[in-house]
């Protein structure tokens, strides 16, 4: 494989895709929101549990997607487990300059974890939507916002 | 089974020699990521031959000036060439006469001129418009807005799992409510060839007018309006080897001459006062404004140059390269293919199992591979099959059996790393 596809398609990222981890629906999530992604038509339904502390006690996701975009919510669902909203706003933060190219060359990407996995992304200007849409969604449903979120 | 693509095969007493077809199209030898480019992406465009490219520039070199407007020569020069150009289209697909060729922007604003001008002028509370499950986008769209505004009713005719229409239920919606049909010649999504002879003889016999969507028909069938009879038809430059933003509307005269302008302007007025204008002759009333004068060069161009093989030669050479990749993907574990109408144009839509389209897509892109994956603009059609997307490799009259291996090497090394 080409250097540059190895590092988009990480065995991190082809893992998650093969077995997504907390890919479920909730039935009575506190907070829900739907995503949709016109370029392709995909669309990915986010689901949480955040309790009166204002702690993400579950968070789980459905829907159809490329590797790129099942993995980043996958990934996602893992690392806010137990997270505060604010904490979760900051990662949303940190995960968005990090595939939008913003950290630059030399990403302070140890703060991020596993996350760092998808550092390839920048390289492909077309699949950052397809990282990002899951968080977007995820934002909007802390939110609690009804409208759908598009990644446009 | 063996199937055969003869790169040098004799049809018709004239040689399809793809190698030196090839050698017209300057495209065709750049590198994508260091990688030889295999270009299949031919039903969203097709690339241009640098008869169609060097026509073009010509115009703007050589006798660049307005159309319709002036006594000087290059005036002159310019409106001969995009007169003749509409003769050229009027030729090719056999129109009665040159006043029913229209030159639009594409088939998107071909569809929306008749949805328009002729449907809101005719089209009433209550009744209905008839279209088909796999229209594209620019064939559904207009009609919804023409309906929402006159309340009247869409109804779309299903398809069978093979992405056929199913022609019972044509039969069962068409009604005397029924007071227009628009559906595609030839599927983008699916490649099926629609019974479109059949669908506007029944159409006729309740005097309901159809309008044909032949974006990705006339560039693999030769298409006689007079013999299909079709009130409409409509198509895109870009997807016929000739300019993007250039395209044709046929209208039959007596339709045409019934119906108000599209758009208000220049050209299309033959006398203008404060209280009240008068409209120029046909097909002048709808070409407000100054056209695309170098894109209708062109695109008479292109019909030159694709004449000048032979659309029975391509559709012939175009359908053993399809019958080849079709076999050939048939191997691959998990694959399948999207669209089995007994007769297809030249397009294979596929979706691997486990793999999305755009993770196909991206690693093909890395072979030099350009296929389409996505919705196709169809997303009423991907519903029908239950799936969000698909990959989709078109194929046009300057590819080769070998792209096709290459194709199917790409493919089996997506299945190795996803498998
Ligand atoms: C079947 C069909 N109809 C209509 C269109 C729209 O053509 P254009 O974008 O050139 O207006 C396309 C192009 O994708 C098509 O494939």
């Amino acid at each position: 494989m080409e250097q540059e596809l190895r590092e988009l398609y990480q065995e991190v990222i082809l893992d998650h895709n093969k077995s997504p981890r907390n890919f479920r629906a909730i039935e009575h999530p506190t907070n829900f929101a739907e995503g949709y992604n016109p370029l392709c038509g995909d669309n990915i339904n986010i689901f949480l549990i955040v309790n009166d502390e204002g702690i993400i006690e579950d968070i789980s996701f459905q829907g159809s997607g490329c590797a790129i975009s099942k993995a980043s919510a996958s990934l996602m669902t893992s690392i806010l487990k137990g997270k505060t909203i604010e904490e979760a706003e900051n990662v949303f933060e940190k995960f968005h300059e990090l595939v939008t190219d913003k950290l630059g060359d030399n990403p302070n990407i140890d703060d991020l974890g596993k996350l760092a996995v998808f550092a390839g992304v920048r390289e492909f200007p077309a699949r950052v939507k397809c990282a990002s849409l899951a968080w977007h969604t995820m934002i909007n449903a802390l939110h609690n916002k009804k409208e759908k979120a598009v990644t446009e | 089974m063996d199937i055969k693509v003869d790169a040098a095969v004799n049809i018709n007493n004239r040689t399809y020699d793809v190698e030196k077809i090839r050698s017209d199209f300057p495209i065709l030898k750049t590198k994508v990521h260091g990688k030889q480019l295999v270009y299949l992406d031919n039903a969203a465009t097709t690339q241009k031959p640098l008869y169609v490219i060097d026509k073009t520039n010509n115009y703007y070199n050589k006798y660049n000036a307005n159309i319709h407007r002036g006594v000087h020569a290059l005036s002159q020069e310019a409106t001969e060439e995009f007169e003749s150009a509409r003769i050229i289209v009027k030729n090719f697909i056999n129109a009665l006469g040159k006043n029913e060729i229209i030159f639009t922007r594409g088939t998107t604003e071909s569809i929306n001129l008749v949805a328009s001008s002729y449907g809101r002028k005719n089209i009433k509370e209550g009744d209905e418009i008839i279209i088909s499950t796999m229209e594209h986008h620019s064939n559904i769209v207009p009609w919804q807005m023409l309906c929402a505004e006159k309340k009247a009713k869409l109804k779309v005719i299903p398809i069978n799992d093979q992405g056929e229409i199913i022609f019972e239920e044509y039969e069962k919606l068409i009604s005397e409510k029924t007071k227009f049909v628009s559906v595609v010649y030839a599927s983008n999504s699916l490649g099926t060839v629609n019974p479109v002879r059949k669908i506007i003889n029944l159409a006729h016999s309740y005097n309901i007018p159809v309008m044909l969507d032949a974006a990705q028909a006339v560039n693999h069938i030769k298409i006689d309006v007079q013999e299909l009879d079709c009130d409409f038809l409509a198509f895109s430059g870009h997807k016929l080897y000739g300019p993007t933003g250039i395209g044709i509307l046929y209208g039959k005269v007596n339709y045409l001459d019934g119906m108000p302008p599209y758009q208000g302007g220049g050209d299309m007025i033959s006398k203008v006062t404060f209280e009240e204008t008068t409209y120029n002759e046909l097909p002048h009333k709808f070409e407000a404004g100054t056209p695309d004068i170098a894109g209708a060069i062109g695109l008479g161009a292109a019909i030159e140059y694709v004449q000048n093989i032979g659309l029975e030669n391509i559709a012939h050479y175009e359908n053993q390269l399809l019958n080849y990749a079709t076999n050939a993907v048939s191997d691959l574990q998990g694959l399948r293919i999207i669209g089995t109408a007994k007769e297809k144009i030249s397009v294979l839509s596929f979706h691997l199992e486990n793999v999305h389209p755009h993770d196909v897509g991206t690693f093909l892109d890395f072979e030099g591979i350009a296929i389409r994956t996505g919705h196709h603009c169809t997303q009423p059609l991907m519903k029908r099959f239950n799936i969000p997307a698909t990959s989709r490799a078109s194929f046009g009259l300057y590819n080769t059996k070998e792209e096709v291996d290459v194709l199917v090497r790409g493919l089996t090394k997506i299945l190795e790393v996803f498998g």
